[in-house]
């Protein structure tokens, strides 16, 4: 079952804009980029060609490993506007 | 009272005497044992439905949580008893299990859905009088001269004498009122899970149970060894949910995907075998706190309580979470109701909360395991890699008969565990044997 399988799974509230947000210069100096490995739902992505970190905030979980994963302290994380967001049933 | 459309109450109201904010398993119980004593308690809630962001592993505990809702198992929403304790040790290929079966009527746990128990838990409170506002974001405390003074939500004001801060391991309030810094990322884990949909009674087969009983399950090794990570199982009634928790700085050191490790775990012949032909209904994720005693922050201050995983309150050695979270409330509810009686909420009378923490299993379990996380931490390959190696080569040696001598067979077996196994954990024994003297 692959990624995208498993977001399906689950019900969301797409809000019109991110809760989640990063400096891309910072990001541009960053060798690790752990954001990209360890959100479960894939939500950060590196394009090498544009230099820049694409965020798919509308999967997010809401789980928090990303901002406590970045070196940089570079993830402005904030929780979505009530009503947002993943909204679990089995959790 | 359900606060939802007719958010104009909270003006008329003015004031509550406390706001909880977060509706996990501690902001419900503070919540609760406020209300019965008749205090004026708003609880608020991020989430459509109390639930709805909730994500934890899989049980509560029956003493504690009947503590807060006496009863609970006639009307709660419960999925099944736990009746076994099961231990999957994995290599790469086989594996081994231990168990431990106790009597159906002993309760000691039961797996629940959280969707389903949070609605009810809340239900409950707020029949016992408190008001209780969902669909709300706290954006910020209301802080002036160093006190909290209430919260600042995406639509209004709102104040009172004491806030308990229960918004969880990411704790956004705890961080704002500089009781806690930034999570270090040895002292948490992103935990993974699937609930996978199969048919009651092909998981009463495969699990050897009835229709109301239940079994946990812990996983070492397998895909999971050598790094700071559990796997874990638990039946509801129609689904099982699986996953793993790992460590932050494991997950950064081996670069893996949390759901490509999770898809390993699965697909191991013994895991498996539980799960086959199943739908996966839901996938979700979690933090847990896994910083110990040494990670929990000052817990009070003028006007303000910090409850559960906000606190980093859990006993990760033995699984224990909910129940804390539970115990915790309960405790900074009991001494808000004290400090509003007394009409002092200041941090001196809340000081209060952490005594009682500290006579209670609260801090005492957390305490006897101050060291024991970073003891496992250096001895992680004999715990995840070494010792599922040599249970199954126990079991192999048992079960082969081929032309190689028993003799030569034991010899080898005992080697590795003298070479491997004894001489590393002497450390370890010492350790847990001091533990078991001292106070």
């Amino acid at each position: 079952m692959n990624i995208n399988e498993k977001l399906a799974t689950l019900k969301y509230n797409k809000d019109c804009e991110s809760h989640l947000s990063v400096d891309n210069d910072v990001c541009l100096r960053c060798s690790e980029k752990h954001c990209t490995f360890i959100c479960p739902a894939d939500v950060y992505e590196w394009n090498e060609q544009k230099g820049t970190l694409t965020i798919r905030y509308e999967n997010c979980l809401e789980c928090g490993a990303c901002k406590i994963a970045c070196d940089k302290k570079n993830i402005f994380w904030r929780y979505p506007n009530s009503g947002f967001g993943v909204k679990f049933k089995n959790g | 009272m359900y606060i939802e459309e007719k958010r104009s109450i909270i003006f008329i109201m003015d004031r509550f005497e406390v706001i909880v904010i977060g509706a996990g398993p501690a902001g419900v119980s503070s919540a609760m044992v406020l209300a019965r004593a008749g205090k004026k308690v708003l609880l608020v809630e991020r989430g459509d439905k109390a639930g709805d962001k909730n994500v934890f592993g899989g049980t509560i505990y029956a003493q504690q949580t009947a503590d807060i809702f006496p009863d609970f198992w006639k009307s709660a929403p419960l999925e099944r008893s736990i009746v076994e304790q099961k231990i999957f040790m994995l290599t790469d290929t086989n594996s081994s299990e231990f168990s431990y079966k106790y009597k159906k009527d002993e309760h000691k746990a039961f797996s629940i859905i959280r969707s389903k128990w949070d609605n009810w838990a809340v239900s409950q409170v707020v029949d016992a009088g408190a008001y209780y506002a969902p669909k709300t974001l706290v954006k910020q405390l209301i802080i002036e001269d160093g006190k909290v003074l209430g919260v600042q939500t995406e639509f209004e004001k709102i104040y009172s004498d004491i806030v308990i801060i229960a918004d969880g391991v990411n704790s956004i309030f705890a961080k704002q009122i500089g009781l806690r810094n930034d999570i270090k990322d040895k002292d948490v884990s992103l935990s993974v899970k699937e609930v996978i949909e199969l048919p009651k009674e092909r998981i009463e087969d495969r699990f050897n149970l009835d229709d109301e009983t239940g079994c946990a399950c812990k996983i070492l090794g397998g895909p999971l060894k050598n790094k700071m990570a559990l796997g874990f199982m638990y039946t509801n009634k129609n689904t099982v949910s699986i996953g793993f928790s790992m460590c932050i700085d494991d997950f950064k050191k081996c670069k893996l995907k949390p759901y490509e490790v999770l898809e390993q775990l699965k697909s191991h012949p013994t895991i498996s075998a539980y799960i086959k032909g199943g739908k996966v209904i839901e996938y979700s994720s979690h933090l847990l706190p896994e910083g110990g005693y040494n990670a929990i922050p000052k817990l009070y201050d003028n006007r303000v309580m910090i409850v559960g995983d906000a606190g980093m309150l859990v006993n990760n050695i033995h699984f224990e979470g909910t129940n804390l979270a539970m115990l915790s409330g309960k405790l900074a509810a009991e001494t808000a109701i004290d400090a509003l009686d007394r009409q002092d909420c200041s941090a001196s009378t809340l000081k209060e909360y952490y005594k009682k923490l500290q006579n209670s299993i609260v801090i005492k379990d957390m305490r006897t395991h101050k060291n024991t996380i970073s003891t496992i931490k250096k001895n992680i390959s004999t715990i995840t890699s070494l010792y599922p190696e040599l249970a199954c080569q126990f079991f192999d040696i048992m079960s082969s008969a081929d032309c190689v001598p028993k003799r030569a067979k034991y010899r080898k077996f005992l080697a590795t565990i003298i070479k491997k196994a004894m001489l590393p954990s002497i450390p370890l024994f010492i350790l847990a044997m001091e533990k078991c003297f001292k106070k």
